[in-house]
């Protein structure tokens, strides 16, 4: 026992003396966090618009202003004409523009159908569906608005509610799939590094021949990377919290319980990069590059796996992350329990205890 | 009993490669100080790694303070000091911090075999808050036999541990491994350089994974076939071409500032011979004697009729 925790100081020391490995440990998270927190989101504020009015009359007014008060629009121009619509979507600046044909508020006020065309830039096909929905529904508020005792027979009027995340913040989505990226890349790169850079200096036939056991190892090693992957989780949360006003609807002790047990998932398939890996270049390399692209692709947080092709869903199915995913925004947006999440919580226990096994099997007790 | 032994071990890395070891045996007897000659790639770390149970042997057996180095790798592990030919203690922790990790380790304090290490010790003490890859390759090494020998090993195994250091402190560490065979633990080293050989007690001359001879370094010398001379001339390097090929020279070869050379028989008027033979192409000023050969002599010697 004093062996293994003289074991996990030593390790300890190489963390804090490492400025590289404190850099991932530490600005890795923040950094992430607040670039999906800010600067990463799917939501479209401020695109620019040109307005084509060529009714002029107090109605269009009123819904130009409108569209203006917005905050997903700003109005590029509104004395254009229909050519010139075209050369600024050809510019690329413009993302939408709206028509008003002669004679709107006339057609609106004598009941017949008034209409307004909606030009929206549809190479990137995300984008313009969503600025013409955001216009629809401006169309309509302002209809509303003009005639709100408006009787028309039949009439189905949708009342939606945008349960968990009312205001559609973007982050939502994302923080709980940042922090299972974050945590899945530090776990498994600073542990796999850290195993193969005593292989590389040569210590590990020190260690080898020495009568601690090669199991004990391993586990001195995940042991302090855990602790600090704990220390990651909670800087992630307070940012989370802080920053991004993320709520914790749930218990934040089966959070964090769930979180060791991803973490511990994450350390012991870094244990195993290390056992395969020779040079810690490779071990960055494999456990940076090559966990970061599945657990963005499969995790769900970016692209939603129900319209994946089977293959591709069976993929994301082996990774741990996808799990923690679905349990993390269970737990902090919807405030569940386990008695909801006890088979994700299975799947991810399941790997860990494999991918634990595993690695430590894999552990050699001689070189190569 | 001898406290290591291999029988017949051959060793090879791979197919395409030629065999790291071919057939190696010896023994070396409790409390000796036996050395490894040969040049790199020899298979000198190899066998290191065989005895300190970190590789497995093809073929062949091997025991270690009669422990069997496949089966009872474990308590192999425990009563051996190992010393790697490349620097290996944690480069950012300091020489106390590394010293007392592996006393640790070993499941032993530093102050409870302190008196063997003291005289080492005691030498990079005034330096012992500074991180290991911090320090010259003298004192590295010091370190390193520190940190090997700090849970009194039965048998301690260092791989070139003079290799990369200046000739003080190689003569030092020689002078450290005869207090340390006096202490009774049994030493085994290797080195490349031969003049080194004259230290160890009883010596291996190694070769392409072979052992070409097992002797003391005396009796190797003394088994040195024929006779040794030594040629001298003021520009003794535009000598070696023509000394070549004279009739009836076996082996000639640079030595520092003078040719070693040796006859294929032993015909008196041969250094005669060879002096007017050398006078005829020009040369002047040249002068033979016989000399007594060092284990680099033999070493040659051997390695041409290993061929």
């Amino acid at each position: 026992m004093k062996q293994f925790m003289v074991f996990v100081r030593k390790e300890f020391y190489h963390v804090f003396r490492d400025r590289r490995t404190l850099l991932i440990l530490f600005g890795l998270p923040v950094m992430q966090i607040l670039l999906f927190g800010y600067a990463l989101t799917t939501e479209i504020k401020n695109a620019e618009i040109i307005v084509v009015d060529h009714a002029g009359d107090a109605a269009s007014q009123q819904l130009t202003t409108m569209i203006a008060a917005s905050k997903y629009f700003d109005i590029n121009a509104s004395d254009k004409s229909d050519e010139d619509i075209y050369k600024a979507f050809k510019k690329g600046k413009v993302k939408c523009a709206v028509v008003f044909p002669i004679g709107f508020g006339n057609d609106l006020l004598n009941g017949e159908v008034a209409q307004i065309q909606i030009i929206a830039d549809a190479s990137d096909p995300n984008t313009a569906k969503t600025l013409t929905n955001y216009l629809t529904a401006i169309t309509a508020e302002y209809q509303q608005q003009i005639n709100p005792t408006a009787n028309i027979p039949m009439r189905i009027e949708p009342v939606t509610r945008m349960l968990y995340n009312p205001e559609l913040n973007g982050s939502m989505n994302f923080v709980p799939g940042v922090m299972a990226l974050v945590l899945m890349i530090i776990c498994t790169t600073l542990t796999s590094v850290s195993i193969v850079r005593e292989k590389e200096m040569g210590t590990m036939e020190i260690l080898l021949v020495s009568p601690f056991k090669p199991t004990y190892v391993v586990l001195a090693k995940a042991v302090p990377y855990l602790a600090l992957s704990l220390i990651d989780l909670i800087i992630i949360l307070l940012l989370a919290v802080v920053a991004l006003n993320m709520p914790i609807r749930g218990s934040i002790i089966l959070l964090l319980l769930e979180s060791t047990l991803f973490i511990i998932s994450c350390l012991s398939l870094g244990l195993l990069i290390s056992s395969v890996t020779r040079s810690q270049q490779t071990a960055m390399m494999v456990s940076m590059m090559g966990m970061m692209l599945p657990t963005i692709l499969f995790t769900g947080f970016i692209f939603p796996l129900e319209n994946m092709p089977w293959p591709l869903q069976f993929i994301s199915n082996l990774l741990p992350s996808r799990w923690f995913y679905v349990i993390v925004k269970a737990v902090m947006l919807k405030g569940l329990g386990i008695g909801v999440i006890w088979k994700e919580t299975l799947v991810l226990a399941g790997m860990t205890v494999l991918l634990l096994t595993i690695s430590i099997k894999s552990f050699k007790t001689r070189l190569s | 009993m001898d406290t290591v032994t291999l029988q017949n071990v051959s060793k090879s890395y791979g197919k395409n490669v030629p065999p790291a070891l071919q057939d190696v045996s010896f023994s070396v007897k409790k409390g000796e100080l036996f050395g490894l000659i040969g040049p790199d790639g020899a298979g000198k770390s190899t066998i290191f790694r065989i005895l300190t149970t970190l590789l497995l042997s093809d073929k062949g057996t091997a025991t270690v303070a009669g422990y069997d180095v496949v089966k009872n790798y474990h308590e192999i592990r425990s009563c051996v000091g190992y010393m790697p030919g490349k620097f290996s203690l944690y480069q950012d922790l300091t020489i106390e911090e590394n010293l007392h990790f592996f006393a640790t380790l070993f499941g032993t304090t530093v102050e409870a075999n302190y008196a063997l290490i003291k005289d080492i010790y005691e030498q990079i003490a005034p330096f012992k808050d500074r991180r290991a890859g911090k320090l010259s390759g003298g004192m590295k090494q010091k370190l390193a036999l520190c940190c090997a020998l700090v849970h009194r090993p039965e048998v301690l195994f260092l791989d070139e541990p003079t290799t990369g250091v200046d000739a003080v402190s190689r003569k030092e560490f020689w002078e450290m491994l005869q207090r340390l065979k006096q202490e009774g633990i049994t030493i085994v080293v290797s080195t490349p350089y031969m003049d080194e050989a004259s230290l160890c007690e009883r010596i291996a001359l190694i070769q392409t994974g072979q052992i070409l001879s097992i002797d003391t370094p005396a009796n190797i010398i003394k088994a040195y076939p024929g006779k040794l001379y030594a040629l001298r001339a003021p520009k003794v390097y535009l000598l070696l071409k023509d000394t070549r090929q004279y009739e009836g020279m076996a082996q000639c070869y640079a030595a520092g500032d003078t040719l070693h050379l040796s006859f294929k028989d032993e015909a008196k008027d041969h250094p005669a011979g060879l002096l007017s033979w050398l006078e005829s192409k020009g040369h002047k000023g040249v002068s033979i004697e016989e000399i007594t050969p060092d284990i680099e002599d033999c070493f040659i010697a051997k390695t041409s009729i290993h061929e």
